[in-house]
This record gives C-alpha cells, sequence and structure tokens, in this order.
C-alpha cells in the first residue's frame, strides 16, 4: 500500500486533515491527498462516498469544516478571495453545464471577456482555437448546447475549462453518458492535451476503461478517506472489499484485459 | 498604454511579450521575448497586428520566457501555423513541453481557421417577413395541434364517463384542493377589492345625477354577469394553468409520460381527465364566492357613503333576476374547460428541458388569459343578441 503523504516537497494539489460535513453528516474525516504536477489522478470510490463532495471542496465551492487544502503552495481560500482561483483551475462538471442561453463559442469566450480583458472579437477568436483544441468542428461553434450530442457538450465544456490557461484540471465524470467510442476518443483527448499544455488532472470517474487508459496513479476514496493511492496495480492489490470488488469483478477484468491487448 | 486591470496576475511576471524585427547577417530575424500570456494577450496583440513579416525570417524564441495557449495562438497568427508547426519540430532551444505546446496549438488554429464563421443571415426586411411568415405557420399548427387536444380529450372523457369504475375520485380531489380550495382565499379577497373599486366609481359618477343608491345595481349587473366569473377564470389561469402545464413538463422532461405510454397507461386518462374535471367543478364554485364577496364589498362601500340603510342595499340586490346570476354561471365551465386543456397541453408540448419547461409555463398563462377575454367577449355579443 502507497500512502498519502509522498516525498514530492511541491505537489499540484496537496490536501491534508480535511474535513467536511453535510448538513450534519461526516462525508470526509481527516483525508490526506496529494496531487503532483503533470500527472492524471483518478478517484475512484463507490456511490455516496464522496468524490463529487471532495472535488467540490477542491475547488472552493465548498467550504471544509477542517484541514487545508494547497494549489500550488497557495491556500484555496486565499486564491479564491482575489486571488485568481479562475485563472488557476479549469472544471468540467459532470453534465458540461453549459450556458444554454449562449452559443458554443460564446461559452468559451465568456471567461476571456470577463476576466482577461479581452474584445469580443479578440476573445471569440481565441475561443476557436480552444474549441479546435478540445477536438470539437469549428462548425459546431455557432451553435447552442441544446443542439449538441453528448460528447461534443464534453468537449465543448472541457474548451471552456481551458480558456483562461489553467494549469489545473477537475474533471468530474467526464466520459458518464458517453458511448463506449466516444468515451476512448475523450480519453485519448485528455492524455494528448494533458502532454500538450502540460497540465494536472485531478479526474473523478467511474469508468474502468477511462481508470486504465489515462490516469497515472488512483486514489481508492472509502470510510471517509483516501484509503489508497498509487498506480493501478498497486491500488488494486490492496486488501479491501470494496477494492477488490471493483478492480477484480467482471468489468474491472474485462478492462484490464481490453488495455492489456492494446 | 491603457490596459483593462487584469484580476490575478502572479507576482513573478517578467516583462509582457515583445517582438522585435531586425537585419541579421543572415538576413531578416524576429525575436520572440518576455511572457506570451494571456495576461498579456492585448499587449502582445496589439504588436503581432502591426508587425508585417516579409519572407520567411529566422525566429529566435531564445528569450521567451513563459508560454501558454493564448500566446501561442498569437505565435501561430503571426508566423502561421505551418511555420509554427515546423518551429515546434526544429528550433533547438524548445523544451519538450513546449515544443508538445506548439504542435498542437499549430493544429488548433489551423483547424480554427480552415472553416470561416458561417454566412450573414439575409437583410432587414428579408428577416423580417420570414419571421412573419413562421410565426403565422407556427401559430396555425399550435391552433390545428390544440383542437386536435380538445378532440383527444373529449374522447377520453365520453370513454370514462360510461364507466364509472374508470374514474379517479382521489386525484381530482387532489386537484380540487390545489385548484379550488387553496384559491379561495385569494379569490375572496380580490373580488371583495374589486367590487369596492367598482363601487367608489358608480358613486362618482352616478352620485353627480343624485342615483349614487344605482351603485349597488351596477355592481350587482358587473359582478353577476362579468366580473365574478372572469375575474376567477384569470385569476385561475395565472394559478392553475401555470401549475398544470409546470407539473405536466416536468414529468416530460424527465421521461414520465414515456413511462406511461410504455406501460400502457393513458397520459391524457391519468393526468389531464383529473385537472379537467376539477377544474369544471372549481371554476363555478370559486365565481360563486367570487360573486359573492363582490357584491359584499360594493355593498359595504356604498353603505358608507351614500346614505341609505343596510335593508334597502340587501332588498336592491334581492330585486336582480337570477337569469343574470346564471348568464354568468354558464360561461363557467368554458372557462374551465380551455384553461385545463391550454395547461395541459402546453405541459405535454414541453422537451426535456428545464428552459421549455418555463418557456410553456409562461405560454400556457398567456393564452388562457388570452382566450378568457376573448371568449367572453364574444359571449356578451351573443347574450345582447339573444336578449339574455
Amino acid at each position: 500500500m502507497v500512502s498519502a503523504s509522498t516525498t514530492d516537497p511541491h505537489p499540484a494539489i496537496r490536501v491534508r486533515g480535511l474535513v467536511t460535513r453535510l448538513g450534519g453528516q461526516t462525508i470526509h474525516d481527516g483525508l490526506d491527498l496529494d496531487v503532483h504536477r503533470g500527472e492524471i489522478l483518478g478517484l475512484v470510490g463507490g456511490s455516496g462516498s464522496g468524490k463529487s463532495v471532495l472535488l467540490r471542496t477542491l475547488i472552493g465551492l465548498l467550504r471544509p469544516a477542517a484541514g487545508q487544502i494547497r494549489i500550488h503552495d497557495q491556500s484555496v481560500d486565499a486564491l479564491r478571495q482575489g486571488g485568481g482561483l479562475e485563472r488557476r483551475i479549469g472544471v468540467l462538471f459532470q453534465h458540461g453545464a453549459l450556458y444554454s442561453s449562449l452559443t458554443i463559442t460564446e461559452n468559451v469566450a465568456l471567461a476571456l471577456i470577463e476576466h482577461a480583458g479581452l474584445t469580443r472579437a479578440e476573445a471569440e477568436d481565441l475561443a476557436r482555437v480552444k474549441l479546435a483544441l478540445a477536438g470539437l468542428d469549428p462548425a459546431a461553434g455557432p451553435r447552442y448546447p441544446a443542439e449538441l450530442s453528448g460528447g461534443m457538450v464534453k468537449r465543448a465544456a472541457l474548451a471552456r475549462a481551458l480558456s483562461l490557461c489553467p494549469d489545473v484540471l477537475f474533471l468530474d465524470e467526464p466520459t458518464a453518458g458517453l458511448d463506449p467510442i466516444s468515451a476512448g476518443g475523450f480519453d485519448r483527448l485528455l492524455v494528448t492535451l494533458r502532454d500538450a499544455l502540460n497540465l494536472t488532472v485531478f479526474l473523478v470517474t467511474h469508468d474502468l476503461d477511462t481508470l486504465y487508459a489515462t490516469c497515472d496513479r488512483v486514489a481508492v476514496l472509502a470510510h471517509q478517506r483516501v484509503l489508497a493511492t498509487g498506480t493501478l496495480e498497486q491500488v488494486s492489490a490492496i486488501d479491501d472489499d470494496w477494492v477488490r470488488a471493483y478492480f477484480h469483478g467482471a468489468r474491472g477484468r474485462a478492462a484490464r484485459s481490453t488495455q492489456e491487448n492494446r | 498604454m491603457i490596459q483593462r486591470p487584469v484580476k490575478g496576475i502572479r507576482p513573478s511576471v517578467a516583462d509582457p511579450g515583445y517582438l522585435r524585427c531586425r537585419h541579421g547577417a543572415a538576413g531578416p530575424e524576429v525575436l520572440v521575448g518576455g511572457d506570451w500570456t494571456l495576461a498579456h494577450y492585448r499587449t502582445v496583440l496589439r504588436q503581432v497586428e502591426q508587425t508585417r513579416l516579409d519572407g520567411e525570417p529566422r525566429v529566435d524564441l531564445g528569450a521567451l520566457e513563459r508560454l501558454d495557449t493564448a500566446g501561442a495562438t498569437l505565435l501561430a497568427r503571426l508566423l502561421g501555423p505551418a511555420r509554427v508547426e515546423a518551429l515546434a519540430r526544429t528550433a533547438p532551444e524548445l523544451s519538450a513541453e513546449r515544443r508538445n505546446l506548439l504542435q498542437a496549438v499549430a493544429a488548433a488554429s489551423e483547424r480554427a481557421r480552415a472553416t470561416p464563421e458561417p454566412t450573414r443571415e439575409p437583410y432587414f426586411f428579408g428577416r423580417l417577413t420570414i419571421g412573419l411568415g413562421a410565426q403565422i405557420s407556427h401559430a396555425g399548427q399550435q391552433l390545428a395541434r390544440a383542437i386536435a387536444f380538445t378532440g383527444l380529450v373529449l374522447a377520453a372523457f365520453a370513454a370514462s364517463a360510461l364507466r364509472p369504475w374508470r374514474w379517479r375520485p382521489a386525484a381530482v380531489s387532489r386537484q380540487l384542493q390545489h385548484t379550488a380550495l387553496e384559491a379561495l382565499p385569494i379569490v375572496a379577497l380580490l373580488t371583495f377589492a374589486v367590487g369596492a373599486v367598482i363601487a367608489v366609481l358608480g358613486i362618482t359618477v352616478l352620485g353627480r345625477f343624485g342615483a349614487g343608491i344605482f351603485t349597488v345595481d351596477l355592481v350587482a349587473y358587473a359582478f353577476l354577469r362579468e366580473f365574478g366569473v372572469v375575474l376567477t377564470a384569470i385569476l385561475l389561469a395565472g394559478r392553475s394553468a401555470s401549475a398544470f402545464t409546470a407539473q405536466i413538463g416536468s414529468m416530460k422532461a424527465n421521461e414520465e409520460i414515456d413511462a406511461m405510454r410504455a406501460q400502457g397507461l393513458s397520459p391524457v386518462e391519468m393526468l389531464v381527465i383529473p385537472r379537467v374535471v376539477a377544474l369544471l367543478i372549481a371554476v363555478p364554485v370559486l365565481s360563486f364566492v367570487a360573486v359573492v364577496c363582490g357584491l359584499a364589498g360594493g355593498g359595504l362601500v356604498t353603505l358608507l357613503n351614500v346614505d341609505v340603510p343596510a335593508g334597502r342595499i340587501i332588498s336592491l340586490y334581492s330585486d336582480i333576476s337570477l337569469r343574470h346570476y346564471l348568464a354568468g354561471l354558464a360561461k363557467a365551465p368554458v372557462f374551465a374547460f380551455v384553461i385545463a386543456i391550454i395547461g395541459c397541453l402546453e405541459g405535454l408540448k414541453c422537451s426535456a428541458s428545464a428552459q421549455s419547461v418555463g418557456t410553456h409555463t409562461t405560454s400556457a398563462v398567456v393564452q388562457s388569459i388570452f382566450w378568457v377575454i376573448i371568449l367572453n367577449a364574444v359571449a356578451a355579443l351573443i347574450y345582447v343578441e339573444i336578449g339574455w
């Protein structure tokens, strides 16, 4: 088993002693986690184990009851209060959360206009490049989110997450609801972008194929804390009921064998 | 140089990106240096726009500090994607990460540039004509749909009317609670207030002729024939038509309507008929309450402002023939049916988004108020002709 506190002195994200409570219920109790620079870390855990809550806490949408969260050695609280958190992190929400009254290009351009002081024309120029980076056909730019397929919505949302050139990317179930081909395409895109833009990626997922195809390390969330982090082999070898059922169940075996046959 | 303040610039920022052209020993050279990042986008963009490159100068990226996708996009704009791509492969001073970044952005810029924005829309007058035509054809389709739906509901009504075991008293009584009982206080209060206002008007106008006492008749005719049922119908159009659309629309968005059909249940029978029946009961009952409260409000104001005993006001009320009340009441089922049909149909028209539920709710309220007022005007004309 690999412990959470590794020797990396300057991780991209460092969480120490995190306690979160929602409506009187303790979701995380003394959670520690490091995400190294330039890696893709996959967070897995059973339903209701608090994966999405952890993601929302990391990006500052929920306030922890105790503990500290640092992104690139700065506390999230300070970054949030006028420290420019929005330029350091990009977030892809589970269903894309694209603004339905704006076109795809405007969705990406909005933050560029509001935060980077660009004019509308400049921002839309740059937005088209970001859309192309996310692998979207430029013809989709003038369309509205409701007119796009699920896979295209995810790509557009990824382009929006990348609009302010962040160093850290948070993804909540990026491949949920996609067909296997779109999901595979998204996995490859994620790895390509990580390599090209030198991103650190924190990925919440249920999708074993995504886990095998993209993640450098995996963290298992269970019993209100991070049970283990490490490579897939290391994590899948640990002795826990849920981990065994997850990685060594029929779906886990299938995902691993496709990965090995590649 | 005027630049809008930019939040969150890192303190360690070096010079904004810069660009110098010079003539070196081996021909023209472009020196690219400083921070080419989003924070300096406009500064760098201005320089890129002002620079005209002649031929293919040598590019020196040695002094480049930070580079992000925004900066790389500008570089692609300056040199052209193909040149940046070549540069990423050959320039010796680049790190591996930077090579990857430049290659990815060069490819993306190429693709973004390949497809120009779609063609302009037609000129103003053409757009106007197209819009008008589209609206007329849309209105025609909606009307046809409403008529078809009315037929469907009437057929379902007839089918279940003969089979009492298919009636749904529980659903009807729950709808009655929402549409009638919970609307009772607001209907009573508003009609009382409107009755009082009409009495004030009557006293002002009729009082000049010394006929202030006939304010009572004005209020009575107004409420018995028109306002009792019309005010009730308008209130229920705002309250219940919107509720029907929102309830059925959110079920539609959640695919519950499809689930019902798949299980062989009829949404018209289960959802629409109970609501129609509930409103058919609620509107007449509530309009009776409205009439009573309107008369009370008007009577009270007359009593306070005109010097007559209360008994005289009551006897004036009781002299009015019952047929005026029946003329008003006859309209109640029509209004009830129209409101319920529009509310339910708009709900069933919703698509699977929250936005469409909102749009259709607005549309249900507007349409049902519109039709209540139009039908009331038509009824008034008919009553005049047949002498009611």
